[in-house]
């Protein structure tokens, strides 16, 4: 493609701070890149990078008067859009450039229907009214591949699900038929199965459209799928730029380099058919009753687990994987009763199914959970080693205060994290600190079984290969019994020794991990792998929409 | 992604190889950061923080009314012996070794000019508080009928007029520097004891309704479903309970005192805080650090107060100096009908009043107004600066 033929966003020397005088940050320092027409460039980095703001302050949608340029130029067709009135500009916003967000739940107003919403558009910028307008939405959402468009348009975000709404944000985008679309991380809130779909009907639009894409991502994969020319962002700074093919195949600045190479090591804990089971459940079943009418009388049940049978021996990790809404987090807190079901669990041996909060302290220092939302699962009132020293008070109220700090200073050790800074808060911490730290607070007990509920899809690429490696590390260490949950493939098929693939809480299918990623039996199965490593969508109706 | 808030903190912060430079000390009483950068916040709101020292300032001197406006000297140095009359009661004999016909043993009254004769004579020295008058005390020499002007706002009209008829002449005047009300007492002097009887009633009312609330509230929101159910409804009908009429029956039965009124209102103040609290409770209890607690087999009570509370306190202490003002409000309110305090006892509600009652002496009305506005507006001023200061969103500023 050619690309200095005509360019048609360009910019130069962008710097974004944010605050005023000591407290001044530099949030983009002087970036430079250009857009052609036609062309797809992606913006990568970890988050804090600066590939957000710099985004935004295309459009001017930052936070202005905090928010500040102190040099650059953005020209976009020829005109200089940092000097423009927000008069002026809001007539290119969304007409020449628009913008999907990350997450569809809130991008769209849940008040009103998607219809209406459409309508807003359409009136704003073309003066559609009435029939006119009715047809072009029905179009659009055609185009965007919402089935039988007509019928959905009465219909509110909370009715769509979030793959239809993120369509429904790129038929707003595409409303006005922009010349340059950026899309801010549209996929990452995603299954893997209705991202590839999204990604696939970006890419076919923007043929048929002829329009330029600025793409901010944080995965690689996507970029190398997607992008015709890359920009690698770190600290606010792009520190590499070129044509994809030449990037990924001969990096040249260490980051770059670093970055290409983070990609989690497939180095799984064998299956030990022979080691003692250390979970067994048996036809597991979590039913939520439906309640209606006066008497709340049950009309039926949602099924978030049904009947799934699985055992755990020592030493294993048993990969849970399914689209969101399959049942995987359900299934763990259910084996950690930490929510009611039915069926047998037996744990160590001893079946823990129906017993009381306080018969089920005694097994507690054996099982312990890491959540997935490093900033919710730590308490930001408690210093970090009064999080990590809490289960030490509750399993072992006799241990001295010093044992009990040796034990933090040693769970502080073992995941890599300086004990210094154990009087210090969470929010001090980074992301992928605060996992080393949930994680420390899970294994201060030494326990046997640990449920892993999706820790590293938080996290950066980078953090992301060093958190596998910690925990196969620990693994080895403390012969540890992993089950691990996760959307995210390639880190599943890092750690897993056995799969057990989920879907509307039924077991697709389940087995060693080797064996399976090989050869999987159902479609389902297949899609899902599908999507996952090569980003490629399935025939309708083997996953959800 | 969250990079349109600002700027992470970088991922090898904590993590140096080194070790932090200087490891934190844990100290008796840790303020912990997050806590200091509120306090941080706060100071930077100046007009808030300002308040909040005159507030204190006002309130810790009024806190010794007793030696900032009495009727009683704050000692009394005389034949070798020392007398604290402000603290204590002696009978007038005790001032004197001779065997005085004039002196019966009773109470002794600082204002007796005889006494003070007395006392002078016998070479004793004493000292007096700023502000000669109690909240109760009379003047003795007025230069009008009560309510009297403030003493410097006289004239040569007012001295004549007090010279006809037959009332303090203009150079024998007690100084009054707010006037006297309508029973001649001095204005500032019941000020400064009203507004003490204000912010402690105040106070009391708000520390007391916020821990029943607070309790209300996190036992509704942590163990929900029926309780909270029950809860509920109980609340609605109780807070439909027109409260005002409902106080004004109760307070014509019982004698209106300090802790009746008290207690009347506590009963239908706790209920301010519940939704609050309870819906911070309902918000945190599904937190994911509150189901790690769940799996570490950290019991209810403790997950309550160690991890949930400190939740809930933010939203409490956020609300506190406008329930403070509330209840300020609310005495003021019912001292002005007269169903409040006791009669005689200081108060910015009976001193309002007065001033509907005498409109020809605006020194009462303007006192009363001003003083309240004051007081409202200072409470009003620091709760916003902690409403700003606990707010999470500010920090990125």
């Amino acid at each position: 493609m050619d690309v200095s033929a005509d360019k048609l966003l360009s910019v130069r020397d962008l710097s974004v701070a944010f605050g005023q005088g000591e407290r001044e940050v530099l949030a983009v320092d002087r970036v430079s890149f250009d857009i052609g027409k036609g062309e797809t460039v992606a913006l990568v980095g970890e988050s804090g990078s600066g590939k957000s703001v710099t985004a935004l302050s295309i459009m001017k949608l930052l936070p202005y008067p905090s928010a500040h340029h102190p040099s650059g130029s953005v020209v976009f067709k020829g005109e200089e859009l940092l000097t423009l009135s927000e008069a002026q500009i809001r007539h290119v916003r969304g007409n020449d450039i628009t913008i999907v967000f990350q997450e569809p739940m809130t991008s769209l107003n849940p008040l009103h229907t998607i219809e209406k919403q459409l309508a807003e558009i359409l009136l704003l910028h073309q003066g559609l009214t009435g029939e006119q307008a009715r047809a072009r939405i029905v179009d659009l959402l055609g185009q965007v591949g919402i089935p039988d468009p007509a019928s959905r348009l009465g219909a509110y975000p909370h009715q769509l699900s979030g793959g239809q709404r993120q369509r429904v944000m790129i038929a707003m985008a595409l409303a006005n038929e922009p010349d340059l679309m950026i899309a801010d991380e549209p996929t990452t809130a995603l299954d893997v199965t209705v991202q590839a779909q999204i990604l696939k009907l970006l890419k076919d639009t923007q043929k048929r459209m002829g329009m330029s894409l600025l793409f901010i991502t944080h995965d690689l994969g996507i970029v190398r799928k997607l992008a015709d020319r890359v920009c690698v962002m770190s600290k606010g700074r792009i520190v590499e730029q070129g044509p994809v093919e030449r990037v990924f195949t001969a990096p040249e600045h260490p980051y770059t380099k670093q970055l290409l190479a983070a990609e989690p090591k497939p180095d799984p804990a064998p299956p030990r058919p022979d080691a003692p089971v250390i979970v067994q459940i048996d036809d597991l079943k979590v039913w939520f009753p439906i309640k209606r009418g006066v008497m709340r009388k049950v009309v039926g049940h949602i099924k978030a687990v049904d009947g799934v049978s699985v055992q755990l021996r020592k030493g294993e990790t048993l990969g849970v994987v399914g689209e969101s809404g399959s049942g995987k987090t359900t299934l763990g807190l259910a084996i950690l009763r930490l929510i009611s079901s039915n069926g047998p669990i037996v744990f160590l041996g001893k079946t823990i199914q129906g017993l009381k909060f306080k018969e089920m302290r005694p097994f507690r220092h054996d099982m312990q959970i890491v959540f997935q939302d490093p900033y919710g699962s730590l308490s930001p009132r408690m210093s970090v080693s009064d999080i990590i020293e809490e289960g030490l008070w509750v399993h072992h109220p006799e241990m001295k205060a010093a044992a009990r700090e040796a034990r933090v200073i040693a769970a502080l050790t073992d995941v890599g994290l300086d004990p210094e800074t154990r009087h210090r808060y969470p929010h001090e911490f980074s992301g992928g600190q605060r996992q080393r730290i949930a994680l420390a607070r899970a294994i201060v007990l030494e326990p046997t079984f640990v449920v892993l509920d999706e820790p590293t899809s938080a996290l950066d690429m980078l953090i992301q290969a060093q958190m596998v490696d910690l925990l196969r590390d620990l693994q080895k260490r403390r012969d540890l019994t992993y089950m691990f949950i996760s959307h995210d493939l390639r880190v599943v098929a890092a750690l897993a020794s056995r799969l057990l693939v989920l879907r509307n809480g039924k077991v697709v299918e389940q087995g060693a991990a080797a064996e399976l990623f090989k050869a999987p039996k159902s479609d389902y199965t297949r899609a899902l792998f599908a999507a996952a490593f090569k980003m490629e969508t399935a025939p309708e109706g083997v996953v959800s929409q | 992604m969250d990079t349109r808030t600002g700027v992470k903190v970088d991922e090898t912060v904590a993590v140096a190889p080194g070790g932090l430079a200087v490891p934190p000390e844990r100290r008796l009483i840790a303020i912990s950061p997050l806590n200091s950068r509120r306090w941080e916040n706060f100071k930077a709101n100046r007009r808030g923080y300002w308040s909040l020292w005159i507030f204190i300032v006002l309130f810790v001197l009024s806190l010794f009314a007793e030696v900032i406006a009495n009727d009683k000297p704050i000692y009394i140095h005389v034949n070798g012996k020392w007398f604290f009359p402000v603290f204590a009661t002696y009978p007038d004999t005790a001032f004197s070794d001779k065997q005085d016909p004039n002196l019966f043993g009773t109470a002794a009254d600082y204002r007796d000019p005889y006494l003070l004769d007395l006392i002078a004579k016998e070479g004793g020295s004493m000292a007096w508080p700023p502000i000669r008058f109690s909240y109760n005390t009379q003047v003795s020499k007025p230069p009008s009928p009560f309510p009297s002007k403030p003493t410097w706002l006289l004239n040569e009209k007012d001295c004549e007029f007090a010279a006809t008829h037959n009332f303090a002449k203009c150079g024998d005047l007690e100084y009054n520097w707010l006037g006297t009300d309508d029973g001649g007492r001095d204005v500032v002097a019941r000020l400064i004891y009203g507004f003490r009887i204000s912010v402690l009633f105040g106070l009391t009312l708000t520390i007391i309704s916020s821990i029943i609330g607070v309790a209300a509230g996190a036992v509704q929101g942590f163990f929900g479903g029926w309780t909270d159910l029950l809860f509920q409804r109980f609340i609605e009908i109780w807070t439909s309970i027109p409260s005002l009429y409902l106080l004004l029956i109760i307070s014509s039965v019982l004698v209106p005192g300090f802790f009746v009124l008290l207690g009347i209102l506590l009963l239908f103040s706790w209920v301010s805080l519940v939704g609050l609290v309870r819906a911070e409770f309902l918000r945190g209890r599904n937190f994911e650090y509150v189901q790690a607690a769940r799996a570490l087999g950290v019991s209810n009570t403790l997950i309550i107060f160690r991890h949930l509370l400190p939740n809930a306190m933010v939203a409490t202490m956020t609300f506190l100096p406008f329930i403070l003002s509330s209840s300020v409000m609310t005495l003021t309110a019912l001292d002005f009908l007269g169903f409040g305090l006791p009669p005689g006892s200081p108060s910015l509600g009976e001193l309002l009043s007065q001033g509907k009652a005498n409109v020809q002496a605006p020194w009462l009305g303007l006192t009363g107004f001003f003083s309240l506005a004051i007081m409202l507006s200072l409470l009003i001023f620091i709760g916003e600066a902690v409403r700003d200061a606990f707010d999470p969103r500010k920090t990125f500023r």
